[in-house]
């Protein structure tokens, strides 16, 4: 048992060092889902990154050199992670398109779109967001109800998606739709990619908690899209997202949020409590010590994941718990560091509140890292049905046609 | 990077498995729970025979000197199986506090011993219900001789010597104390069982009187010897944690499977889904923290006492928590003699209180962040 | 620990206080306690002190008058609790006649049933059992199996209960059998009374994981009932089982702990940490503070319960909320308790152990309080379904016939 890079693992390491010192930009930390950004500025520069990224074939390091990838292991992928993830650089961009959106073109699109699309995301040249989730189809993604109607060689599709991240700065999208609502949910389904210039699609921003606006509704008014852009065949629709979501699911679960337990050691070591600095206050010791062992826990998980890819193997299902307890365990640690703040930590004003007030953008954020990709409550089933092999939720929509469930609010 | 054990490692882990399946089942550690006899002698024979008691053991000292990460796998293996054997008070203390800090003479005396089964040790540490500290150490040491009580004693029955923590000097502070090794067997020693929430393991209450001693270690190094100890010892009943933990979920997951409710299996109620959930979350962080304590353990890194602090917090929150739930998961069954839960929640509990709280450790790792993040 | 009273209350307290002390004071003089009481000098001892209480019309201060009751206030019920716990008097042998069984009666009950057994059941003089679970039939109580068949004016049973506290030295049990297997679940059950002597009833112990036994298997073989023993109509027996359980989970919840918070404070200022007296560390007290206000919050929901039971009325499931906090807090406090005493707090010995091993004792006995009367996650379900008004779990068991079910294992 060690912790070092086999001799192969070394010399990549060594290069990606070498290449990330002489390239990565510099005062460039913007992220795309801050709430204080200056979009267009972060999104100039992170194009021009990925631009550069591509270049040097680090852009997609697993994917095949045909395509634009490096035709590198999956361990390489993590070690340039590890490596890039000590530079603040720009990021969040491209990441739907590149772990999401392109995969599933790749598996089910012709070759020629697959020719067409994938340089220019890999590039950054062309943006791309995922048009699934709707107010009444969630985690019961299936139960979408925006409408495609085949019309000749073209599908006219009216409806409305929701939580669409990025769509105001995308070039494309993926979409799901209905396209026969007489048979079973999952089944009348059917996939499209489409130019987010389209007539009839309108992108409206919604303001998040945290008051920026990362995400918007979309809505569809007689949108044409051509029948060469369908993904997968009529009605199979459901199977071409889980590919989409076994990717998310794959992507999300990686590294771990911003503030670590070395943030937290230093504000209880600031804070004064009545009894003296609140390091030395045994409730706050004891949350200190419970959270740096769920982080550590969750970057050993990974480590022993990553021990698997790196010998070739496909990792164990203990990775499937990341999000499931860095989300709450994200929310539990901003909410108490507000705390000891006392009044003061409602103070968003990056010159008055600690760390720029990341304690407080992290706590307005957590709600959202608890739902997006799959909520808290999913991800436990996932584990207790597919790791533990628990039977399913009874289910009372698996076999009645999509117009005759029950709809709620 | 390999931040797993090797093949050879997993193969003895495998050995294990099936020895104890094979030898200790629960129907064995009931036998201890309802019986007289204070641990199971033919399974601690069985472990003397496939060398385990001398695993870290240095060869020149009679043991087969594979190392730590070794006994991890064992140690997981007889937490699975809740064995009623003395292995941790021999192997994680008694044998770990002469490798720190024996004289040459007391490593020859003890240690080949300890691997060929012939001696058994323990470390007697508390006097009475609260933790050992430099200021609650009473037992008194002069003269080549100890007095004192010290109350519980892990297998204190059945060990027939034990490293005792000692006060030698007039403070309280750390370096008031040392460790004296005691024949337990000799003369000036009581002991008697006391009865405990986990009977199948024992624990004693022992009297010294005027007892022979020798000093392990330099006089006042006694407390630096045990906090070593502890960390060392803490890995190792993380490994034991994880394995019950494990176990604890298994069963109830198999229970959750068959038992029906409502016309249906109870594991279709997403309560009980959820918290075997929690269980496996649980779980794994207590596993991947304990491969790390592992890690540390076996390099004897300096970042031993956090890695065993963060191993320990982990895994006593996993077992604590599927043993219990465990219960909850079978309903009236689960509290019955008849059914195996209540042997979960009892050792989840002696492991939990052994080796100090989970506070204490809690308190003892952010310490260890204070000192790497130097103020 | 004590809390200030009204002056009508402290009044109320004073008299309570002078009753106490003259007669729980002089209860026990003259008793050997050099040795433990057997099974048979406990229920002696409770029967004794119950007819005492009952004289002095203490032994149900909120039922009416007409009951043997004091028609007394809920308030005053909470002081005499309080006031009683001071002193070691023997306790929950009447639970389920008194907390359970008598409170169905005077809904449920004939005027000859309720005149035949209240007053007994009062005064101590018999002891009531609950024929309620069987092997298949726990938190789906509805399930039962245990046959009734009418034959005349008599009822003959067949089948077997399990978990029955007190069988083994009780007089009386309330028992629901299925009289209607062809019916739905609900509707087949029949709700008796059953003379725990009669031919045809044989109780088998059960130990229980503390190495106790309380708790019983119970067979009926051809037992003879009384048409006169039923208790509400043919195939409402379901209904009548509510009542019974509503008041049950009112009963354990408020059932009182032989060691709280008080000892739980008082071992804190005599344990000592490695950094000084448990009392003064901070995590200490934050756990005291939390179930201080747990129990404070519980006391003004009893309260509430009381004051419908005086009524006369059913309680609401509101109360469901002592049961689902008391028992969880029960098993966290003595498991709490037990990690302070460090490796001693393994030791179960009366001599050895800090409050003569009653952590230890509260600790093993608390997995049971989590299960009996509804467990958890059913008090869980209950105040989701009942006080906030969700739906029900999807049932695929509501309409079928009962024969037609499926069982597991
Ligand atoms: C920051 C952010 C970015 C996002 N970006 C995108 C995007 O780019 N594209 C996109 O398509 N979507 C996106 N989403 C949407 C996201 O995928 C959904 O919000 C998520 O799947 C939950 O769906 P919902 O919001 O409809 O909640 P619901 O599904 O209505 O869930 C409401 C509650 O019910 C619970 N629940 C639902 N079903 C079950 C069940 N079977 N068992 C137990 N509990 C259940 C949930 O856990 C949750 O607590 C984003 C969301 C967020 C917060
Ligand atoms: C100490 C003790 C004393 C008792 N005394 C008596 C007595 O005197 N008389 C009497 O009649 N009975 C008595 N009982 C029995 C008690 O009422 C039952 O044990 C209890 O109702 C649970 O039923 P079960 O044991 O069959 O467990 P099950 O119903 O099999 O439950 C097993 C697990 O499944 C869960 N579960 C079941 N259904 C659901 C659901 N719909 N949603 C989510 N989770 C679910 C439960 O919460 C539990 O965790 C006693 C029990 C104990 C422990």
């Amino acid at each position: 048992m060690d912790f070092e890079d086999t001799p192969e693992e070394a010399e990549f390491r060594a290069e990606v060092q070498a290449w990330l010192k002489a390239n990565a930009p510099k005062n460039a930390s913007a992220n795309a889902f801050s709430a204080d950004l200056n979009e267009a500025e972060a999104l100039k520069i992170a194009k021009e990154w990925q631009a550069k990224k591509a270049d040097a074939r680090y852009a997609k390091i697993t994917w095949p050199r045909e395509i634009g990838g490096m035709g590198g292991t999956p361990i390489q992928n993590v070690i340039y992670s590890q490596e890039e993830a000590k530079y603040a650089l720009p990021g969040g961009f491209f990441d739907i398109g590149l772990g999401m959106c392109i995969p599933t073109l790749l598996t089910h699109g012709t070759p020629e779109q697959a020719e067409r699309y994938t340089k220019p995301a890999l590039y950054g040249e062309e943006i791309w967001c995922q048009l699934f989730s709707e107010p009444a189809a969630g985690s019961d993604l299936a139960g979408i109800r925006t409408r495609a109607e085949k019309d000749g060689d073209e599908w006219v599709v009216n409806g409305q998606k929701i939580w669409t991240s990025g769509a105001h700065y995308s070039d494309y999208g993926i979409l799901v739709t209905r396209s026969n609502p007489d048979v079973p949910k999952h089944k009348g389904l059917t996939f499209f990619f489409l130019d987010m210039k389209t007539p009839g699609v309108e992108v409206k921003p919604i303001k998040q908690i945290s008051g920026g606006a990362n995400f918007n509704e979309v809505y569809f008014t007689d949108v044409r899209i051509p029948d060469s852009q369908r993904l997968g065949a009529e009605g199979d629709g459901w199977k071409v997202s889980l590919t989409t979501l076994m990717n998310e699911r794959a992507a999300i679960g990686g590294g771990g949020g911003a503030l670590g337990s070395d943030e937290l050691l230093k504000l209880f070591r600031g804070i004064e409590m009545h009894d003296g600095p609140a390091i030395n206050n045994m409730a706050v010791r004891e949350r200190l010590a419970d959270w740096y062992v769920q982080g550590q826990g969750l970057k050993y998980t990974r480590f022993r994941s990553l021990t698997a890819l790196s010998k070739g193997e496909t990792p164990g299902p203990e990775n499937s718990i990341g999000k499931a307890v860095s989300a709450p365990r994200g929310q539990d640690y901003t909410s108490f560091a507000l705390e000891l703040m006392e009044l003061g930590g409602m103070i968003t004003d990056p010159d008055l509140a600690p760390l720029k007030a990341g304690f407080q953008s992290g706590w307005l954020f957590a709600p959202a890292m608890r739902i997006a990709g799959g909520t808290d409550e999913i991800l436990k089933n996932i584990i207790a049905e597919r790791v533990l092999g628990l039977p399913g939720e009874i289910r009372v929509d698996k076999d009645t046609p999509f117009n005759e469930l029950p709809t709620g609010h | 990077m390999n931040f797993d054990f090797s093949d050879d490692q997993k193969l003895l882990k495998d050995q294990a498995n099936k020895f104890l399946q094979d030898k200790c089942d629960l129907t064995v550690v009931r036998r201890i729970l309802d019986g007289d006899e204070l641990y199971e002698a033919d399974v601690w024979k069985g472990i003397v025979e496939m060398g385990w008691t001398g695993t870290a053991i240095p060869e020149e000292y009679g043991g087969i000197g594979l190392g730590h990460l070794e006994l991890c796998m064992i140690a997981e293996e007889l937490g699975r199986s809740l064995a009623p054997v003395p292995f941790s008070s021999s192997v994680y203390l008694a044998t770990e506090a002469l490798l720190i800090a024996a004289s040459e003479d007391q490593k020859q005396k003890y240690l080949p011993a300890l691997a060929a089964g012939e001696m058994i040790g323990t470390l007697a540490l508390n006097e009475g219900t609260q933790a050992a500290t430099p200021r609650t150490i009473k037992a008194s040491y002069s003269g080549g001789k100890i007095s004192g009580t010290k109350l519980p004693v892990p297998d204190g029955d059945i060990a027939n010597f034990a490293v005792v923590a000692v006060k030698t000097g007039s403070g309280s502070d750390e370096g008031a104390i040392s460790l004296a090794v005691v024949d337990l067997t000799g003369e000036g020693v009581t002991r008697t069982p006391v009865t405990t929430l986990d009977p199948t393991r024992n624990l004693s209450n022992i009297t010294f009187d005027n007892a022979p001693a020798e000093l392990v270690g330099a006089e006042g190094s006694g407390w630096s010897t045990i906090r070593q100890v502890l960390d060392r010892a803490a890995v190792l009943t993380a490994f034991e944690q994880v394995g019950g933990a494990d176990a604890a979920l298994n069963t109830a997951k198999e229970y959750a499977l068959g038992r029906y409710a409502f016309g249906r299996p109870i594991a279709s109620f997403q309560a009980i889904k959820h918290k075997l959930a929690d269980m496996y979350i649980k779980n794994e962080l207590a596993r991947s923290n304990s491969y790390y304590g592992a890690w540390a353990l076996s390099t004897n890194a300096p970042d031993l006492p956090a890695a065993a602090a963060g191993a320990r917090i982990a895994a006593t929150d996993a077992f604590n928590f599927a043993a219990k739930e465990n219960i909850q998961t079978h309903g009236g069954m689960g509290f019955t003699w008849e059914f195996d839960c209540h042997l979960f929640y009892r050792r989840a509990k002696l492991l939990s209180v052994s080796l100090g709280s989970a506070l204490s450790w809690k308190d003892k790792l952010v310490s260890e962040l204070e000192k790497r993040n130097a103020a | 620990m004590d809390f200030e009273d009204t002056p009508e209350e402290a009044e109320i307290r004073a008299e309570i206080r002078a009753w106490l002390s003259e007669n729980a004071g002089k209860f026990d003089e003259g008793r050997d306690r050099s040795r433990p009481l057997t099974g048979r000098e406990v229920i002696e001892r409770s029967k004794a002190w119950q007819k005492i209480k009952a004289d002095a019309g203490y032994a149900a201060i909120t039922w009416p008058k007409e009951y043997g009751g004091m028609g007394g206030t809920s308030m005053q019920n909470v002081i005499y609790g309080q006031e009683e716990a001071k002193f070691n008097m023997p306790g929950n042998l009447f639970l389920i006649g008194i907390g359970m069984a008598m409170p169905t009666l005077m809904v449920h009950g004939t005027p000859e049933q309720r005149e035949r057994f209240i007053r007994p059941a009062l005064y101590g003089e018999e002891v009531w059992c609950q024929l309620f679970s069987e092997p298949g039939a726990g938190s789906d109580l509805a399930n039962v199996r245990t046959r009734a068949e009418k034959d005349g004016d008599e009822w003959v049973v067949n089948g077997q209960k399990i978990w029955t506290s007190g069988a083994h030295y009780s007089d009386w049990g309330i028992l629901v059998a299925r009289t209607d297997p062809t019916k739905p679940k609900h509707k087949g059950l029949s709700y008796f009374l059953v003379d725990m002597k009669a031919p045809g009833v044989e109780a088998k112990p059960i130990t229980q994981i503390s190495g106790a036994h309380h708790f019983n298997e119970v067979y009926f073989e051809n037992l003879r009932i009384p048409d006169s023993m039923r208790v509400g109509a043919e195939g409402d027996g379901w209904q009548v089982a509510l009542t019974t359980l509503m008041n049950e989970r009112q009963a354990v919840g408020n059932m009182g702990s032989s060691v709280g918070i008080e000892e739980f404070i008082e071992l804190a200022r005599q344990t000592e940490l490695a950094d000084g007296p448990a009392i003064r560390n901070a995590a200490v007290r934050e756990k005291i503070a939390d179930w201080h206000i747990q129990s404070e919050g519980l006391k003004y929901i009893r309260f509430m319960s009381l004051t419908a039971l005086s009524r006369g009325e059913t309680p609401s499931p509101r109360a469901s909320i002592s049961k689902a906090v008391n028992a969880p807090r029960k098993q966290d406090l003595s498991a709490f308790a037990m990690e302070l005493m460090d490796l001693g707090g393994i030791v179960r010995d009366r001599e050895l152990s800090p409050f003569r091993g009653r952590f230890q004792e509260e600790w093993i006995a608390a997995p049971g309080i989590r299960i009996a009367g509804g467990t958890d996650e059913i008090m869980r379900n209950i105040i989701a379904e009942r006080v906030l008004g969700l739906p029900g779990d999807v049932r695929v068991d509501k309409d079928t016939p009962f024969n037609e079910q499926p069982t597991g294992f």
